[in-house]
């Protein structure tokens, strides 16, 4: 494991899959909730499948992370550094999966149904509570602005290490072959 | 960090540090813009919120308009006839069980009844095997505004003066010659005959939808509640500051009440996008089902108060049209919902403890 310099390619695959899908998830929430227009509709048809659709593939994720591992920092970063890497893809994974489950959670208490697409409603997994539904519509703005955060955070810090570091890190989640001359110092 | 300053001054160049920072940047500025933060102008559903609240002032708990109302329940049947343009299942031959609101338009929810305020009935139709249907529905004869921001305005231009306590003259009047559209709509609703309760009152979806049947055609409708009890005898007038409230629930406890859905198709050049313009007389007029209302509640724990009446929420076979004003209405009732949902609701005007019926 220690030898591997490259995340899995189902890794990868949906590593950059899902940031398309969850960055035009959090673009869409925003724009939705702001927007009285025609698009209102147009957007919430699109918030609710990709929802869906982002919670299926991170847990899918989820099992393949556990199942073929990561490849180890190296070993000259500081320890703080490597702290705040390993928490933030912890939080990473809680939000990609608490953010769909808050919103079909959050619809079920607001007895609104959880129509996906043409037709196809998912079952609600919370019975109607009109004071639960204000408050997790409120956790859901919430965590879905500490996401964005930590999205920042997370291309901010691939970049330092693909740009500046050139450690190999951000190398590890491309099909590129890294400039390997890091590795030698 | 100094651990990480040293890294990049040893392999940092200005372009590649400039992207570090631009990228996440350029990503946060986009969010902001989305979010609407760089254009206050922009129509949002908390502006639309804000502004009922300054009109007819803060109500916690309230629904933001029709604030004065009251639950029933029932039944929808469909008869079938309505099946060749939507294959909505609900309009086949089948009970779905009902939970709607009679209301009165406005933000007020302690205004006094009267014989001239509109008066809405909005309903969720729930059939057995899903595909539910909620509409809002009102009982003039089109609606004031072609979209939300004229509605808005309109509703600015309308806040009470802090002097005489009613709306400045002089605004509407200047908002009615920037919208004759709105002027003429108003001159039909003044014309509109005024039935003596919302037992004998007629609802109409005011807004055009599509309906598409098995094959794929859509057809562009509207729609009418139409009641099937005749007015009462004119003796029976009530007086009284829930009149209407109180005739209704009394004669529910009595007897259920029914309403034929009749179902406008639209033809072509029909304004769809301008719920403003009434469609031309003689259009084919479809009996789709019976309504039928046997139960009234009071909204203070009713089955209707945990719900909003999102005219988005569509069955397979009805998609929207190019109307503007579902979406709009869809939108801020969603705001409106998490607000009321989240706060301490005073008690309804129309409590039913106190009404002859009891319950």
């Amino acid at each position: 494991m220690s030898e591997r310099k490259y995340f899995s390619p189902l890794a990868r695959g949906l590593h950059w899959i899902m940031a398309l899908m969850i960055l035009a998830m959090l673009f869409i929430g925003v724009a939705m909730v702001a927007s009285t227009g025609p698009a209102y509709h147009r957007l919430v048809g699109l918030h609710r499948p990709l929802g869906i659709a982002i919670l299926a593939l991170a847990f899918l994720r989820l099992v393949n992370r556990v199942a073929s591992g990561a490849p180890s920092l190296p070993t000259t970063l500081p320890q703080g550094i490597r702290l705040i890497a390993g928490s933030s893809q912890v939080a990473l994974y809680l939000l990609m999966i608490a953010l769909p489950l808050v919103g079909w959670a959050m619809l079920s208490a607001g007895d609104y149904p959880v129509s996906i697409t043409g037709g196809v409603t998912l079952p609600p997994i919370l019975s109607p509570d009109p004071a639960l539904y204000a408050s997790l519509r409120a956790l859901h703005t919430w965590l879905a602005l500490g996401l964005f955060g930590v999205i920042l955070a997370h291309i901010t810090g691939a970049l330092v290490h693909g740009l500046l570091l050139r450690d190999g890190v951000f190398q590890a989640m491309l099909w590129r072959r890294p400039q390997v001359r890091t590795q030698i110092e | 960090m100094s651990w990480i300053r040293q890294k990049i001054t040893e392999k940092g160049s200005p372009g590649r540090v400039g992207v570090v920072i631009g990228v996440p940047a350029a990503l946060a500025v986009a969010f902001i813009a989305a979010a609407g933060w760089f254009t206050p102008d922009r129509l949002t559903p908390a502006t639309v919120i804000r502004t009922f609240d300054s009109v007819d002032g803060p109500h916690p708990g309230f629904r933001r308009n029709h604030a004065k109302g009251v639950c029933v329940t029932g039944w929808f049947e469909g008869n079938g006839q309505a099946s060749p343009y939507s294959r909505a299942a609900l309009f086949s031959a089948e009970r779905s069980p009902v939970i709607g609101r009679f209301a009165l338009a406005g933000g007020l929810p302690y205004q006094d009844d009267a014989p001239d305020k509109v008066r809405s009935l909005a309903l969720r139709i729930m059939p057995p095997n899903g595909g539910e249907w909620r509409m809002g529905m009102n009982d003039i004869p089109v609606f004031l505004f072609r979209n939300a921001r004229d509605f808005n305005s309109f509703l600015i231009a309308s806040r009470p003066e802090a002097t005489t306590r009613k709306p400045d003259p002089a605004r509407i009047g200047a908002f009615l010659a920037a919208h004759p559209e709105t002027a003429h709509a108003l001159s039909q609703i003044k014309q509109r005959s005024l039935s003596s309760g919302f037992s004998e009152d007629a609802y109409n979806s005011l807004d055009a939808f599509l309906f598409v049947n098995a094959d794929g055609r859509t057809t562009p409708v509207r729609w009418a509640m139409e009641p099937e009890q005749p007015a009462p005898a004119q003796d029976s007038v009530k007086t009284g500051r829930d009149y209407l409230f109180d005739d209704l629930t009394a004669t529910l406890a009595e007897h259920p009440l029914r309403w034929k859905l009749m179902i406008v198709l639209g033809q072509p050049g029909d304004p769809t996008a301008d719920p403003t313009a009434a469609w031309p007389a003689g259009r084919t007029r479809i009996n789709a089902g019976t309504l039928v209302l046997d139960k009234a509640e009071s909204e203070d724990g009713g089955p209707c108060t945990g719900i909003t009446f999102d005219p988005l929420i569509l069955p397979e076979g009805i998609t929207p049209s190019d109307d503007p004003i579902p979406a709009a209405r869809s939108a801020v009732y969603a705001r409106s919902f998490t607000a009321r949902s989240g706060e301490m609701k005073a008690p309804s005007a129309v409590s039913l403890n106190s009404s002859p019926n009891g319950q």
